[in-house]
């Protein structure tokens, strides 16, 4: 199951990484997306999914006997879900307006805040 | 089940019992005044009018706590408090040791600085959107960044820095910004993940999120490579938090978009948080990873600076040219983390030196015996820290003062700009002292880290690397005069003279929303008070930069706050 997840998490990886490449707005936010979710799996993974025991302690020892899922990996995921999803709406707005002002969503033509040909400044006065 | 008197019993030895005496508390504070504040804000969102008279007691609060907290490391030492009073390493810990406390009490400066400035300077359809409530839950995440003892919780607080800072950058809502925003996001969001990325293999490795319990461990642990891996992939996250050379083209391109007073704020404290980041993981963390990654941080370090110098160099834009010298801030902070050290004796700086001298307690230096091969490290890092102050003091008060000038002169662009100097003395005189600051000319604030730098880069066998330092701070220089004698000293060109570069002036530097003259200053003046003061009595703030670096290299006393304490 561990050696699945892993090769899924790559194939992500790149997936995203690729996808993050472009100078398109709306595949960089799908790469955003993926992304995310390869971080997800890959702390999902590193704390164990196959085991089906609960990760309780019995009664006077002090760790668990079997190899049990660890929990918080799982409690770190569920704070970043809900993070990259928040961003991702915001995100999914800015690159709606960015959209309807700017008329174009290819990252090389978003010369607003930085102008080709800004001149240089004055050399004397 | 375990029975009810085991239940005890577990409890007893997993939680921190006995009550918590007020002043612990002090070292939450500076969160939940942000947090408060932001809330309250937000409710009264509507009445945008009462927005500055809650905003600026909010933020005197919240730096007179920073200022206690401060005086309570100083007197007492590293501090720390457990969440829900499990103790370490299972609760989530806040511990500040002199370094955040520094960190946070500067922050705390600024942000009441760019308050009063955004109260006389915002009009009120500018409040409208919110800026006061987003600045407070960006000031939360900052604070809590600084203050934080646990990686994860980090990770929390650089997003809540984050999402707080989204807002303010698109406050306004104009192409420029929309287009800065896209980047800045993009680039933020992706360095984020590489974080939680490396957290995520970090705890792979320790089994634990608590920095004090990974310091200890990663002693014992032998490097197989994954703790380098780790430390290689924090370097690369928090460089681009930080806007590292070849990862640093976010910043340029975002940060003269917004507010003056949204850009000081960001110029001052947002990078820093990622070079905070930066010492706390790599230093206190990974010391033998840092030393193998020294030289390549020199790298980047002397990078960063001339690509900051030379942007600055080519800009025609006040505030694009702002960006740059914020970069080669970066680069000079980044020097200091550079000398680790391959030579030298140990060698307390110079100005903690005279301080000790000065105050005749010798003792102090005797009872303080540095770490065999740590004294190039302990100075570099006291210099980086020191500057790092300096820079979120400085690039918040030049931000700042660009605002106010090119309100008056209808433009931030040199072409346009002229005769201030005739219009606002006051204004000019002020601006002089920034400019001689962060090009780190004396007497002013920028000078004295600089010398405790490049004397530390000598020391450590990197002279490169300090003539690197000294050849940048000669271009700023040369940027800050061009500055100086386009927009303050010249006659204001005429409008027809005015190069292609002229058009682009908005409606935003409408001087009808400015306050008086005079009442405008009165941050500028704070800021140049530390400016001025930093410059001319370097030896208090050197002596606690000293420290700092000591704890952050020895970190006894901050294991000690976390394990040994702890109320128990």
């Amino acid at each position: 199951m561990e050696t699945a997840l892993s090769f899924v998490v790559g194939c992500l990886f790149a997936v995203a990484l690729y996808l993050l490449l472009s100078k398109h707005i709306i595949r960089m936010l799908l790469g955003v997306v993926l992304l995310g979710n390869a971080v997800n799996i890959l702390i999902f993974t590193a704390g164990r999914v196959s085991s089906v025991a609960p990760p309780l302690v019995p009664e006077g020892a002090k760790a668990p006997l079997d190899a049990v899922a660890n929990p918080l990996p799982q409690a770190l995921i569920l704070t970043a879900i809900v993070i990259s999803f928040s961003f991702f709406a915001f995100l999914l707005v800015l690159a709606y307006r960015a959209y309807q002002d700017l008329g174009t969503d290819d990252t090389d033509e978003m010369r607003v805040a930085e102008p080709e040909n800004d001149g240089l400044p004055p050399l004397g006065y | 089940m375990a029975a009810p008197s085991e239940t005890a019993h577990l409890k007893a030895e997993a939680m921190i019992h006995g009550a918590l005496a007020p002043s612990d508390y002090l070292v939450v504070a500076p969160v939940a005044v942000c947090f408060l504040f932001g809330a309250v804000l937000l409710m009264v969102r509507k009445r945008v009018d009462w927005h500055p008279w809650l905003a600026i007691p909010g933020f005197a609060l919240l730096l007179a706590v920073d200022v206690m907290l401060l005086l309570k490391v100083v007197a007492d030492g590293p501090q720390t408090m457990m969440m829900g009073a499990w103790k370490p390493p299972f609760g989530i810990a806040f511990t500040v040791d002199m370094l955040g406390a520094l960190f946070v009490a500067t922050a705390g400066f600024v942000a009441l600085a760019a308050a009063i400035h955004a109260t006389l300077s915002m009009s009120l359809v500018e409040r409208r959107y919110g800026f006061f409530p987003f600045m407070f839950l960006m000031m939360g995440g900052v604070s809590g960044a600084f203050l934080t003892g646990d990686i994860f919780n980090l990770y929390v607080w650089f997003e809540v820095l984050l999402i707080g800072s989204f807002g303010l950058l698109i406050l306004g809502s104009e192409h420029e910004q929309l287009d800065g925003a896209t980047k800045y996001c993009f680039l933020n969001l992706v360095a984020t993940t590489l974080f939680l990325i490396t957290t995520g293999y970090l705890y792979g490795l320790f089994g634990t999120l608590n920095m004090a319990d990974i310091a200890q461990k990663a002693g014992r642990l032998e490097d197989d490579g994954a703790m380098l891996t780790i430390a290689v992939l924090y370097l690369v996250a928090f460089g681009m938090k930080a806007a590292a050379f070849p990862l640093n083209y976010w910043l340029p391109a975002s940060y003269h978009t917004p507010r003056f007073v949204v850009s000081a704020l960001f110029a001052g404290l947002l990078t820093k948080v990622g070079v905070y980041a930066l010492i706390r993981v790599l230093l206190m963390l990974f010391p033998p990873q840092h030393a193998e990654l020294a030289t390549l941080i020199a790298w980047v370090a002397a990078l960063t600076m001339l690509v900051g110098a030379f942007g600055a160099l080519a800009q025609s834009d006040l505030r694009r040219l702002l960006n740059y010298f914020v970069i080669a801030g970066i680069g000079t902070i980044l020097a200091g983390l550079a000398l680790a050290g391959d030579g030298g004796a140990a060698e307390p700086s110079i100005i903690a030196t005279a301080a000790s001298a000065a105050t005749a307690a010798p003792a102090d230096a005797a009872a303080a015996p540095l770490l065999p091969g740590s004294g190039p490290l302990v100075v570099g890092l006291s210099g980086a820290v020191f500057y790092a102050l300096h820079s979120i003091v400085v690039m918040t008060a030049l931000y700042l003062a660009g605002g106010t000038a090119s309100r008056v002169a209808g433009s931030s662009s040199l072409v346009v700009m002229g005769g201030l100097w005739r219009a606002r003395p006051g204004l000019a005189a002020l601006m002089l002292v920034f400019l001689f600051a962060v090009s780190g000319l004396p007497p002013f604030s920028g000078f004295w880290p600089k010398v405790i730098l490049v004397r530390g880069a000598f020391g450590a066998g990197l002279p490169w690397l300090g003539a690197v330092i000294l050849v940048t701070g000669f271009l700023m220089t040369i940027a800050s005069a061009r500055v100086f004698a386009l927009a303050f000293w010249r006659n204001a060109p005429e409008p027809a003279a005015a190069g292609p570069g002229a058009g682009n002036a908005p409606a935003r530097f409408d001087p009808k929303g400015e306050a008086s003259p005079v009442a405008a200053m009165l941050p500028l003046v704070l800021l140049a008070a530390f400016v001025v003061a930093a410059g001319v009595f370097p030896q208090w703030l050197a002596s606690l930069t000293d420290e700092a670096a000591r704890g952050v290299v020895d970190p006894a006393a901050y294991l000690g706050s976390v394990f040994g304490g702890g109320g128990s």
